[in-house]
C-alpha cells in the first residue's frame, strides 16, 4: 500500500502516523508539506492530529485554507481514500469534505484517555476488517471533539450510514451529538474520527484495536 | 482606508459550553439577574480602499470563506 502523511505547521501526530503506516503496510509513507499543489499516486492520504496554527481562528480552519487541501480535495473527488484523525478530522471538516463541525468539548477540559467505540458500520473501506457492532478500544486527545450536525444533516448521515465509529458504554468523552466519533462522507472515501488508532497498532501500546483499521484499506489497494 | 468590524456569533440553537461557563462565574461574582451567556468572535479589519460596496462585498466574502464556519456560526459587518 502506498501512502501520504500531510504536513502543516502544528501538527505534531505525523511522526506516530508515519511510524503506524510504515509497520503495518511495511513501505514508509511519502510526506507532503502544506505548500504542495499536487499530490502523488497513493491510495491513502492521512492528514493527522496535532494542533495546526496553533487552533487559532477554529481548530483546523487555517490548515484547511492552505494549498496542499486543494490537491487533497481532487484526490478525494476522484475516489482516493482520504482519512483525518483529531485535528485532521477538523481540517476535513473545515475543509468541507465532511459534514457538520467538531466544538469545544462540553466539559471545557482536554480529554485524554481510552474509550470505547462501537464500529456503526462495518461495511466501509476503512472499517472491513472489523466486524459490525464490534466494540474495540482506542486512545482519544483532544479539546475540541464535540461533533455538531443541524438536524436535517445528522438525520441524512444517519440515514445513509455515514456515523462509522460511536463512543460506547457511556465513554463519550466530549457531549458528540449522538456519540458520534467518527464519519465518512458520502462516497464513503474520506473518513474523519477523532480517536487515535494509530497509537494501538501493537502490543507494546497495550493494545492493537486500531491495526484492522489499517488493515481494512491495506486490503483493497492490494 | 475603510474600517471595518466583523462580528462572529454562534448560531441559534448551537450550544455554547464556554458561554455557560461564563455565565456561570458572572454568577459566581454575585451578579443578579444574568440571563443565558454566548461568547463570540470579533474581528477588526482595516482595508485599503474607498469603495464602500466594494468592502462590504469582499468583507462578505471573508466570512463565508475564513472568518466564520457557516456549519455553526452567523457574522455581522459593520463598516464604520
Amino acid at each position: 500500500m502506498k501512502s501520504a502523511v500531510i504536513q502543516l505547521p502544528g501538527l505534531n501526530r505525523d511522526r506516530d502516523m508515519i511510524a503506524a503506516l510504515t509497520k503495518i503496510s511495511g513501505k514508509p509513507p511519502l510526506t507532503v508539506w502544506q505548500t504542495e499543489t499536487e499530490l502523488p499516486d497513493v491510495d491513502l492520504i492521512v492528514i493527522p492530529g496535532g494542533f495546526s496554527y496553533g487552533d487559532y481562528l477554529r481548530c483546523g480552519a487555517i490548515a484547511a485554507r492552505m494549498p496542499v487541501m486543494r490537491a487533497v480535495a481532487e484526490k478525494a473527488a476522484q475516489g482516493v481514500l482520504v482519512m483525518g484523525v483529531c485535528n485532521g478530522f477538523q481540517i476535513l471538516l473545515e475543509a468541507g469534505l465532511l459534514p457538520g463541525a467538531l466544538m469545544r468539548n462540553a466539559s471545557l477540559k482536554f480529554v485524554c484517555r481510552h474509550v470505547k467505540l462501537q464500529v456503526a458500520n462495518a461495511n466501509t473501506a476503512f472499517t472491513r476488517a472489523y466486524s459490525p457492532g464490534q466494540i474495540i478500544r482506542c486512545p482519544v486527545a483532544h479539546h475540541d471533539g464535540n461533533y455538531f450536525a443541524d438536524p436535517e444533516t445528522l438525520a441524512r448521515i444517519e440515514g445513509e450510514g455515514q456515523v462509522v465509529f460511536r463512543y460506547a458504554e457511556g465513554t463519550n468523552p466530549n457531549g458528540s451529538v449522538n456519540d458520534i466519533a467518527g464519519i465518512v462522507n458520502e462516497a464513503g472515501n474520506v473518513l474523519g474520527l477523532m480517536p487515535h488508532p494509530e497509537n494501538l497498532i501493537e502490543d507494546a501500546h497495550g493494545g492493537t484495536d486500531g491495526r484492522p483499521l489499517f488493515e481494512s484499506v491495506m486490503s483493497l489497494a492490494a | 482606508m475603510i474600517k471595518a468590524r466583523v462580528t462572529v456569533t454562534l448560531k441559534d440553537g448551537v450550544l455554547d459550553p464556554q458561554g455557560k461557563a461564563i455565565e456561570g462565574a458572572l454568577r459566581a461574582l454575585s451578579f443578579s439577574g444574568v440571563g443565558e451567556v454566548r461568547q463570540g468572535k470579533v474581528f477588526d479589519i482595516e482595508l485599503d480602499t474607498a469603495d464602500r460596496a466594494r468592502a462590504q462585498a469582499d468583507l462578505k466574502d471573508m466570512c463565508e470563506r475564513l472568518l466564520a464556519n457557516t456549519v455553526i456560526e452567523d457574522y455581522s459587518i459593520a463598516i464604520t
